[in-house]
């Protein structure tokens, strides 16, 4: 690109960071939420608050192992209900941590550096939220192990063409990438946090973390090697994921699953509703901890283009779903888009397309992308509709088959929303806890973005 | 053999660019037991100080292929050789199923070597180390930059390597106690 050309479009642009920052003030700034703010009564609220709905959740998850999944809403002929909606939902929720973290790396977009923690320990907590799912809906929980391929005295072994199980080691893999991504980027600034740390055990507890990182040319070197390269691989991995978890659907014949742009929008969609997320976390974060300075303006814009493209993406999906319902001429499919539009659930359907299709299309307007709280009513907009979408996928596709003498209804019980709305809180309260333990800005990362950073070769 | 009595003198500067200028000249005036310190990744200060070998991308290019052939050789022998199974007609060795795990296992294996091996060729976990000793080592990981030559160098004088170090214009100067 052009020199001038660049500073031009640069000057145009919100900083990452705003100016007159040092290496010094960034440090001070992000360690001190952690180390030597009080925690304040709003927070005591918040994390009260998602505390007890995670204990509502405990409570419902309880009662099922006790009762059975009798007391959900599923039946035949829909026996996977809120769980795989809830499960699907939250597992794309976590993809734009890691697309921001690894995707955003490799393509040297450093405005990711100030959202790509929050964002990694958003992509932990909504992947240990999805997780919980499967695992309660199996019907008969303590023998969710017989998922893994472990040598059993009845000699048999999983069913590895079976797609489900293709989700097993999708999920667990994801899990374990996104946890060791999310640590190890953590190391240097745990250090920076043993360092600073006056409290005697906040020292033994941060420098034990730390893993006794000095900053060595050597280390450094061999860390970066190995950042790049696990982005290298988080990147095919994530979208693998939601791919693997479209193929639940599409492996199957069920009329409005079985399509083969079921795994581009299914990713897309994840990223659409992660970054919704991503928003949502990072609007009022930045707001109360001060940190106006480093998410600033450009990120907001940038996290509201990324929702726009996928979300012409998803819109196209459910474009080609509706064309291909009538294209194909298969009565069924064609039955699918009409009993979306019509039928019982028509509400959920038109909702659906409100949320997710209609509604977002506002961020074309450059005043509404810069508006934190528009941003925030669009996102949580966005999270609403990409629920309904995972609603319509599961339960409108299964109600009404093939057989109408096989058709029927589902109902969520009280214990489905208790599960679900637990599920939610259950991600606040890691977040709440994360914000004051741990360093929410990657410090190390926003070092290198200040001017003073640089380097010239002789 | 004889213990030298410190570790090492470290020297502190102000900036970058002052690190990677005294680093190029500490090792063009030919230490080579030296290390730098700084509180974020600095492109090219390592190949400053003599480090050329990184071997971290070997460790998971093995981790990958380790996975790799972990992942199919596990679904070859369980769904084709220990107990094989005919489900909806499809063959037991029906590789395009077992594609997917292959790669999911690549991944993992993969990144569980990228990470520690990562740790291991740099001797993490290592809670103690003498440079903690330097109470001034306490900014390294906020704003300030160290360069150590260890006494264990060839050409290590303490007085000359003190005096180098002092003409290099550092912010302080310290002996490291081993």
């Amino acid at each position: 690109m052009d020199e001038q050309y660049k500073m031009t479009v640069d000057a145009q642009r919100a900083p990452v960071i705003e100016p007159g920052h040092t290496f010094g003030t960034v440090t001070e700034k992000i360690s001190a939420i952690v180390l030597t703010r009080p925690a304040s009564n709003g927070w005591f609220l918040g994390f009260g608050v998602a505390f007890m709905m995670t204990m509502m959740m405990l409570y419902a998850i309880g009662y099922l192992f006790l009762k059975g999944v009798g007391i959900w809403g599923v039946t035949i002929p829909i026996g996977w209900g809120f769980a795989i909606v809830n499960f699907v939902w939250w597992i794309g929720i976590g993809h734009a941590g890691t697309l921001i973290s690894a995707i955003l790396l490799l393509l040297r977009q450093s405005w990711r550096n100030s959202i790509n923690r929050f964002a990694e320990a958003m992509t932990l907590f909504a992947v240990a939220c999805a997780g919980i799912f499967p695992g309660i809906h199996v019907g008969r929980p303590w023998l969710a192990y017989w998922l893994f391929p472990y040598p059993s005295t009845m000699g048999v072994w999983p069913q590895f063409r079976s797609p489900l199980m293709w989700d097993v080691f999708a999920v667990s893999t994801y899990a374990t990438i996104s946890a060791l991504f999310w640590f190890i980027g953590l190391v240097p600034d745990l250090a920076t946090l043993r360092d600073r740390a006056t409290h005697p055990a906040a020292r033994i507890i941060y420098g034990a973390l730390s893993l006794g990182w000095r900053g060595s040319a050597r280390h450094w070197h061999r860390y970066e090697t190995m950042y790049l390269l696990l982005a290298g691989l988080a990147t095919p991995l994530v979208l693998s994921v939601h791919t693997v978890v479209s193929f639940d659907f599409a492996v199957g014949i069920v009329p409005g699953w079985h399509t083969t742009i079921f795994p581009p929008y299914f990713v897309a969609g994840a990223i659409y509703s992660g970054f919704a997320m991503v928003l949502m976390l990072a609007i009022p974060i930045r707001k109360i901890y001060g940190l106006e300075d480093f998410i600033t303006e450009r990120h907001l814009q940038n996290s509201a283009k990324v929702m726009l493209a996928t979300g012409l993406i998803v819109a196209y999906g459910y474009g080609i779903e509706a064309f291909m319902g009538w294209y194909s001429g298969d009565r069924y499919d064609a039955f699918t888009l009409w009993n979306r539009l019509h039928g019982p659930y028509m509400g959920a359907y038109w909702a659906l397309l409100i949320c997710n299709i209609f509604i977002p299309q506002v961020l074309w307007i450059r005043r509404l992308r810069t508006s934190p709280v528009a941003l925030f009513f669009v996102s949580g907009v966005i999270l609403v509709g990409m629920w309904l979408e995972r609603f319509i996928i599961v339960v409108v596709s299964l109600h009404r088959d093939f057989l109408t003498s096989s058709w029927g209804m589902y109902y969520p019980t009280r214990w489905d929303w208790m599960t679900y709305i637990g599920t939610i809180g259950m991600f606040l309260a890691a977040m709440f806890l994360f914000l004051r333990l741990l360093p929410a800005i990657s410090i190390f990362e926003m070092r290198t973005l200040l001017p003073e950073a640089e380097v010239k070769a002789e | 053999m004889k213990r030298e009595p410190i570790y090492g003198i470290i020297a502190e500067f102000d900036s970058a660019q002052a690190l990677v200028d005294a680093a190029k000249r500490t090792h063009r005036a030919g230490y080579s037991k030296i290390d730098a310190y700084s509180p974020f990744p600095i492109e090219g200060l390592a190949e400053e100080i003599g480090f050329h070998h990184d071997e971290v991308p070997l460790v998971v290019l093995i981790g990958g292929i380790i996975g790799g052939l972990t992942g199919y050789l596990m679904q070859y022998w369980m769904s084709a050789v220990d107990y094989p199974l005919n489900i909806g007609g499809k063959p037991p060795h029906s590789w395009p199923a077992f594609i997917i795990i292959t790669f999911e296992m690549t991944i993992l294996f993969a990144g569980i070597f990228a990470v520690f091996g990562m740790l291991a060729l740099n001797g993490l976990p290592m809670p103690y180390h003498p440079v903690f000793n330097v109470p001034r080592f306490s900014s390294a990981s906020k704003d300030r930059f160290f360069l150590i030559v260890f006494s264990s160098d060839l050409k290590y004088n303490h007085n000359a390597t003190r005096d180098f170090l002092q003409g290099l214009n550092p912010r302080s100067l310290s002996e490291v106690p081993s």
